[in-house]
């Protein structure tokens, strides 16, 4: 009795936020689902009934493989867990299948593999220095960590309503960076190469990962003044972070690479084709452009300085996906998004070459090129800002400035989230009390975090 | 306060709790011709919109009384009143007379949650975050964890959000009549109070700790002075709020009498369908109900119900003191579950609501009361498809309140506040000491139980020859638990003053 209770007891309060958020989840699986749902079933019909050679060819649903070979894998482990559930769900022209067990089976996985995420966000609150918190629970650092990440919303909002699975590859991102913080390199380069081939959205960090390591791994040793030591590169650390990433990629692109089938991966992968803005727009700055270039050629077309024939007639704000011209502003193309992105990304890139701060400096980069990528990139979805929320969490317990930006960047970040939960105000109801709970709880912490750190003398 | 913060953390996250619930299904759903709870609620602000007052708990063509017919006091009726006429804005066909029957959307039924959520949050919740508190001698850490738990109770999350009823507005004035009768404020008190027995008549289960908390405080006052003027305030609130609710049906003595008939329904018979009460699972052995006549029926469960509550009402008369209050509380109502007439499984609420009350005092005990009283509903909870949100709100609720207050590791005598008892049992029996240990076997053995049937409940089918026998066991093991807290309950009432006295006496 006594072992169950310390097992319990107010001790071990990780276990309880861990358990309270999944029996949250649990809670959500009556809720609504986008048609991710219907996305991710028809990945598993794929996988299990085709073989190999048609992964990335089969079109018989609208929804086609687009990501990286080790979800596709992941999607087939999956699969045979789902034949207990129903079989009828891994018939391919099954579309739009969504029987009771199948919704079950499906929600079920997203909060099976979160287990991932907890295990991540555990390692994440080992590397937080809480020697300076007080003696309540809710001020420690640690606790305040665990509370942003296992209850984020913006991830119950993405993967437990809408339907993904972002939670275990958050949580493999935020292990390779716990794994920076503990100085284990390679285990976190290796988690990140991992990552990348489950999905590639993550190669709008992939700048900071790749300088990080050339700067801080690959030469040992810095001079006194903190600049770069020229003699002091490893060719042998080098050597074995290229064999790692090749390796990774080896394993996940090596059969399609003997089934000549790069191409057509590729081509799924990265699908230019979609257009510039998102059905639903992330709110970028190419959404802040489109916007712009509608007001001016509304303006022109009242003033009657466009001639409305030569106007397009679809519209970017229609909600479709498709290629588009703009009217009045010059039309951006994927390279121009491209060198936007890059050089948003520069200046933070180039501190962490020249001014490397460790693992920290690191974070930080990671944080910005994510925001940079976000701000700039082609066709991106608003999910996005979860790659910047998330990390940026860790920073926030660390220094009040950033606890303060964190405040802003979570509550448009989750604000900015609304639109995917396209039904009944019943939902939207349900999200502004989580919204409300998010934010109050960020500014709570916000709040006490800055009355611990302005104990801290300035500049720490 | 401070940490108001954090307070609000836990009604939001409360809030959160019941909206998710909401949206799984609720009574009767699909299920014509009777439909269920939800659809009697439907029909209820159908017939208060459109017929007039007089006719409302009268049979007629227009309103038949078999098909849910108005069976609660009329501050329940004046308020499905309201709710039609919000109605009647959003969607007029959802209130319409006859043609109305059965009408079932997801409009309607985001209207219908809508309401309950409302119900709750202007009446219950606030009761509770305030009764939490003006907790004394607690941190403020605990009165939040109180909050919490409190609010993440899952019974009454599961009946009013999933099933679909309106108890937490009952429940929410009886609890202002609480804090208004234990801080003082008697007149308030007593007038809240009023408001819940005439929106559902169950809340008489409450009324004799009620009068003799009062009774005794005007004894204790003096019935010469003081105490008499207190008296006579007193009877002139009550009467007030009666006749202020029951004006329209005052006009005419047969109107008065057939609210009354409606509300009390001695035409029925002992008990009603599988309920974890004593003739219930008496019956399991001895069929009484069809053994002896329904006048003998009536009055053995008079005689049993007033028997078993009597000690602790006189001495909360004689001692009234508002701790004294809150256990005679749990102890009326749950004398009045077990042993009253025509009682249904949902009334347990009526028992959970004065121990959620009692949970910072002695939280192992309440715990483990509130996750019984919870199984206790568990076959009607398996009828509205509710399994899901059953079992993570009861786990969240366990969690809830194991970490907030170590209940395992408040097992000793002097916490579950059995001190004064085992010392008396120890002048006979000096090898009392094991008491501890027993009760935590028993949560043990309990919970095992529960956790078993549950699974056995939802797994298994039951043996044809006795179709009904999960839900019976379920009633049947529930009802011994419902036995042992009230001997338990009794049994701090009564040891409670000893204590105080001796105290009193050594100080």
């Amino acid at each position: 009795m006594a072992a169950l209770g310390i097992a319990i007891g107010g001790s071990n309060w990780f276990s309880a936020l861990a358990l309270g958020v999944t029996l949250l989840k649990c809670l959500l699986i009556p809720t609504y689902h986008s048609t991710d749902f219907e996305v991710h079933r028809n990945w598993l019909a794929i996988t299990h009934s085709l073989p190999i050679s048609q992964w990335y060819y089969e079109a018989t649903s609208e929804w086609t493989l687009d990501y990286p070979p080790f979800f596709a894998w992941f999607e087939y482990a999956l699969s045979h867990v789902a034949k207990y559930f129903d079989q009828e769900m891994l018939n391919v022209r099954n579309l739009n299948y969504s029987s009771s067990r199948t919704l079950l089976f499906q929600r079920f996985s997203v909060i099976f593999t979160d287990a991932l995420f907890v295990y991540a966000v555990h390692e994440c609150c080992k590397c937080i220095d809480g020697k300076k918190a007080g003696k309540e629970l809710t001020e420690k650092p640690k606790f305040i960590l665990s509370v942003l990440l296992l209850w984020n919303f913006g991830l119950l909002i993405v993967d437990h309503i809408h339907f993904q699975y972002n939670g275990f590859l958050s949580g493999l991102m935020l292990l390779s960076i716990a794994r920076f913080f503990q100085k284990r390199h390679m285990e976190g380069a290796f988690l990140f190469a991992v990552l990348l081939h489950f999905k590639h959205i993550y190669l709008y960090v992939a700048p900071a990962y790749g300088v990080y390591l050339l700067r801080s791994y690959c030469f040992t040793a810095n001079k006194p003044d903190g600049s770069i030591r020229w003699n002091s590169f490893s060719f042998v650390r080098l050597i074995s972070l290229g064999l790692i990433v090749f390796l990774v990629s080896a394993l996940s692109l090596g059969p399609f690479l003997a089934l000549n089938q790069l191409p057509q991966v590729f081509s799924r992968l990265f699908p230019f084709k979609r257009g510039l803005c998102h059905a639903y727009w992330a709110p970028n700055f190419w959404a802040l452009y489109s916007a712009l270039d509608k007001v001016l050629s509304v303006i022109g077309l009242e003033l009657k300085l466009l001639d409305p024939n030569k106007i397009p007639k679809a519209s970017m704000t229609s909600g479709l996906v498709q290629q588009f011209q703009h009217t009045v502003l010059p039309s951006v193309t994927p390279l121009a998004t491209f060198i936007c992105t890059l050089i948003a990304m520069l200046p933070s890139v180039f501190c962490l070459w020249f001014k490397p701060q460790g693992p920290r400096g690191f974070l930080r980069c990671l944080i910005l090129c994510a925001l940079s990528s976000f701000m700039f990139g082609w066709h991106v979805h608003e999910k996005a800002i979860l790659l910047a929320v998330l990390p940026m969490s860790l920073l926030s317990v660390g220094k009040a400035v950033d606890a303060s930006i964190f405040l802003i960047l979570t509550t448009t970040g989750h604000y900015s989230l609304f639109p995917l939960l396209f039904t009944a105000p019943e939902k939207k109801s349900l999200f502004l009390i989580g919204w409300k709970l998010s934010t109050s709880l960020a500014w709570d912490l916000w709040k006490s975090s800055v009355n611990l750190y302005s104990l801290s003398p300035p500049g720490t | 306060m401070e940490k108001w913060y954090l307070m609000t953390a836990a009604v939001l996250l409360g809030l959160i709790v019941r909206w998710t619930v909401s949206l799984n299904s609720y009574s009767g759903a699909g299920k014509p011709p009777m439909f269920g709870d939800y659809e009697a609620q439907r029909h209820w602000q159908e017939i208060t919109f459109n017929l007039p007052i007089k006719q409302w708990y009268f049979n007629s063509s227009d309103n038949n009384l078999q098909y849910w017919g108005l069976d609660y006091p009329p501050l329940t009726a004046y308020h499905s009143f309201l709710c039609a006429y919000v109605a009647k804005f959003i969607n007029p066909d959802w209130i319409a007379l006859h043609t109305s029957r059965g009408y079932e959307s997801q409009a309607h039924k985001l209207f219908m949650r809508a309401t309950v959520l409302i119900a709750d949050l202007l009446i219950y919740i606030p009761a509770v975050v305030l009764y939490c508190c003006c907790l004394k001698e607690i941190s403020t850490k605990k009165k939040i964890a109180s909050v919490l738990c409190i609010l993440l109770y899952p019974g009454l999350i599961l009946i009013d959000y999933g099933h679909f009823q309106y108890n937490s507005v009952s429940l929410g004035f009886a609890l202002w009549g609480v804090l208004g009768v234990s801080y003082d404020w008697d007149l308030l008190g007593s007038l809240a109070f009023c408001l819940a027995i005439n929106y559902k008549q169950m809340e008489l289960y409450h009324s004799l700790p009620f009068f003799c908390f009062l009774l005794g405080k005007c004894f204790k006052k003096g019935l010469k002075g003081k105490g008499l003027v207190l008296l006579i305030k007193l009877a002139c609130t009550v009467v007030a709020s009666f006749v202020l609710c029951w004006l329209p049906f005052f006009t005419e003595r047969e109107q008065t009498l057939q609210v009354l008939r409606r509300l009390f329904p001695v035409d029925r018979g002992l008990f009603e369908d599988k309920v974890a009460n004593i003739w219930c699972s008496f019956s399991v052995f001895l069929k009484i109900r069809d053994i002896l006549p329904h006048h003998i029926q009536i009055m053995i469960s008079f005689c049993f119900t007033f028997l078993s509550l009597l000690p602790a009402c006189i001495k909360l008369t004689l001692h009234p003191s508002p701790k004294g209050f809150r256990f005679t509380l749990v102890s009326c109502a749950l004398s009045f579950f077990l042993f009253s007439f025509q009682v249904h499984e949902k009334s347990i609420l009526l028992v959970s609501l004065p121990v959620c009350l009692v949970l910072s005092e002695i939280p192992f005990m309440s715990t483990w009361f509130l996750l019984v009283s919870t199984f206790s509903m568990l076959p009607l909870l398996l009828k509205d498809e509710l399994l899901m949100p059953s079992v993570v709100t009861v786990m969240a609720f366990f969690i809830a309140c194991a970490t907030s207050f170590s209940i395992f590791e408040k097992t000793s005598e002097e916490e579950l506040q059995l001190k004064c008892f085992s010392t008396s049992v120890r002048k006979y029996f000096t090898c009392f000491t094991f008491l501890p240990r027993i009760i935590q076997h028993l949560f043990l053995t309990s919970v095992i139980t529960m956790i078993l049937l549950t699974i056995m409940t939802v797994t298994l089918d039951p043996p044809q020859k006795l179709p009904d026998l999960f839900s019976v066991l379920v009633c049947f093991v529930s009802c011994l638990h419902f036995l042992f807290f009230l001997v338990y309950f009794n049994i701090i009432i009564m040891w409670d003053s000893k204590n105080g006295r001796s105290q009193k006496k050594i100080n």
